[in-house]
């Protein structure tokens, strides 16, 4: 089931005035800033359907970037976010993209700095829930509400199997897991949802492990 | 789990217990957390809608100006007038615009089960507790009674005016509201479920436009008619009228109208009230302005 919590429908404490696209639009940045792991210098970002078109209104824009900056959905410096990411030399541009899209409410997500960048596709499907649809070209089911460990690898036997081990040897149990290559035998992508948050030794043991090539963690 | 209003009130109806127990104990399990924890994070969301509705009260204005000082105007109607509507109903009406109204002057609220539809589940409690007097703990359950049902609906249609049209948003806000008050005032698990039923099935049908794309115009005053039907309909209910459509099959109803709305009048601000003369008027104003 998509809502499984009482606080999914009744919250989430936030600064007004749209729980799709105010709350779940920072939702949808914040987890972005996680899964790149430090703050962006700069961000494009592709708005589709509702987004695109009510996105000044509903304040979708500076809820994006005030998620990028790291504050949660009930953060009053939120209206400001964009004042916020401007005096940090951080540069954002919004284009209003008219391709269709299955949910209304889609938004693409390219961040970076001087090295690397990050390109991400979220939606939010109603009262500040989201989910992450796609990651550097990888389709995948990340709802944000879990702790999860994201896993670039190569896709060969034994290197699903050599993370599962480390993980059951440290008792993390694995709530929601799924595997996505974009070509056989090229590079994979493991998105794997935990019980508990885990712990950056722990991550190092997986960077170590076969195959593996990087590794991201969101803590919910 | 429950999936359906026909299980949830099963589940109530055999174990002996209310609709926000069933909701609460799921939760624990769900979250494997503790009945205390449960309890202290729905008690910080009712000081957030609690806070709400003073600051409303105190008088509020969104950025743009469409929307703010009207559940002032209200409550001071009640005060020197004798309303036609009676105390409780305009309490309720006055409450639910006024959060909705902190919500577009950007305030901070708790989504019920969104935003734009904020104001009637915290709204008809906060009017409904002045003749009841509830408990704190009757008042966290009110809550607990209309995640419940909220739940059900976000789960077999949507709860989103982009995805459902306002029949979603503020149809299930309403409805939401109407079933706690039910289980507040000693109705029965089965007499929220109709009531439920009874407020959405008077939502149907309700289309999201809102002018130049702001969570404004309509939505704060739709918020206001959430409320008094939620409260209708629960007095419906109490006096023991049924629907005689089943609860879920209502919220069936409301999946398919969704789907079969146009996407001008699911919150895209294209079509409905956002396209009358006055709707672009004000848009254009407002974005002329660079608000």
């Amino acid at each position: 089931m998509k809502y499984n919590s009482v606080f999914d429908i009744i919250g989430p404490v936030m600064v007004g005035p749209s729980s799709s696209h105010t709350a779940g639009a920072a939702r949808i940045g914040l987890t972005a800033r996680r899964l790149f792991g430090k703050e962006p210098k700069w961000a494009k970002i592709h708005l589709y359907g509702s987004f695109a078109k009510t996105y000044q209104g509903h304040g979708t824009d500076f809820a994006l970037v005030g998620g990028l900056l790291g504050y949660e959905t009930d953060d009053t410096r939120m209206s400001k976010a964009l004042d916020a990411a401007n005096e940090k030399g951080i540069a954002i541009k919004f284009i209003e993209d008219s391709a269709k899209t299955d949910h209304p409410n889609t938004v693409r997500l390219i961040i970076g700095d001087d090295k690397e960048s990050l390109e991400i596709v979220g939606i939010s499907i109603g009262g500040g829930k989201i989910e992450i649809t796609e990651l550097n070209g990888f389709e995948l089911r990340l709802s944000g509400n879990h702790p999860a460990i994201l896993i670039m690898h190569n896709d060969r036997f034994g290197a699903i199997a050599s993370v599962t081990k480390i993980l059951a040897k440290h008792e993390i149990n694995i709530g929601h897991m799924e595997v996505n290559r974009k070509d056989v035998g090229k590079e994979a992508l493991m998105v794997i949802e935990v019980d508990q948050n885990v712990d950056d030794t722990i991550l190092l043991e997986l960077e170590e492990a076969d195959h593996i090539i990087q590794i991201s963690k969101i803590v919910s | 789990m429950f999936r359906t209003v026909a299980e949830l009130v099963e589940i109530a109806e055999k174990e002996d217990i209310l609709i926000s127990e069933v909701m609460i104990r799921q939760e624990m399990d769900v979250k494997n957390k503790t009945r205390e924890e449960v309890f202290a994070e729905m008690e910080r969301n009712l000081q957030v809608m609690e806070k709400a509705i003073e600051d409303s009260l105190k008088g509020v204005q969104s950025v743009t100006g469409l929307t703010g000082g009207d559940a002032v105007k209200i409550q001071a109607y009640m005060r020197e007038k004798k309303p036609l509507s009676g105390h409780l109903m305009l309490d309720a009406v006055s409450k639910a615009m006024g959060t909705n109204e902190v919500n577009a002057a950007m305030g901070v609220i708790c989504a019920t089960p969104t935003a734009g539809s904020a104001g009637c589940v915290p709204g008809t409690l906060f009017a409904v507790k002045e003749q009841l007097n509830p408990t704190r703990e009757q008042m966290i359950r009110y809550l607990f009674t209309a995640g419940a049902f909220g739940l059900v609906v976000a789960n077999n249609a949507f709860i989103s005016g982009a995805a459902g049209g306002c029949q979603a948003e503020v149809g299930s806000a309403g409805a939401m509201a109407s079933a706690a008050i039910v289980e507040m005032a000693g109705g029965t698990p089965q007499q929220s479920a109709d009531a439920f039923a009874m407020t959405l099935k008077n939502m149907l049908g309700l289309v999201c436009d809102p002018v130049a794309g702001l969570v404004e115009v309509p939505c704060v005053k739709r918020n206001a008619g959430g409320s008094a039907l939620a409260i209708v309909s629960a007095d419906m209910a109490l006096a023991g009228v049924q629907s005689r459509i089943p609860c879920d099959e209502v919220i069936g109803a409301m999946y398919r109208i969704g789907q079969q709305m146009p996407s001008s009048l699911r919150e895209t601000g294209e079509g409905g009230l956002a396209d009358t003369p006055t709707g672009r008027f004000l848009k254009e104003k407002i974005f002329g302005m660079s608000v």
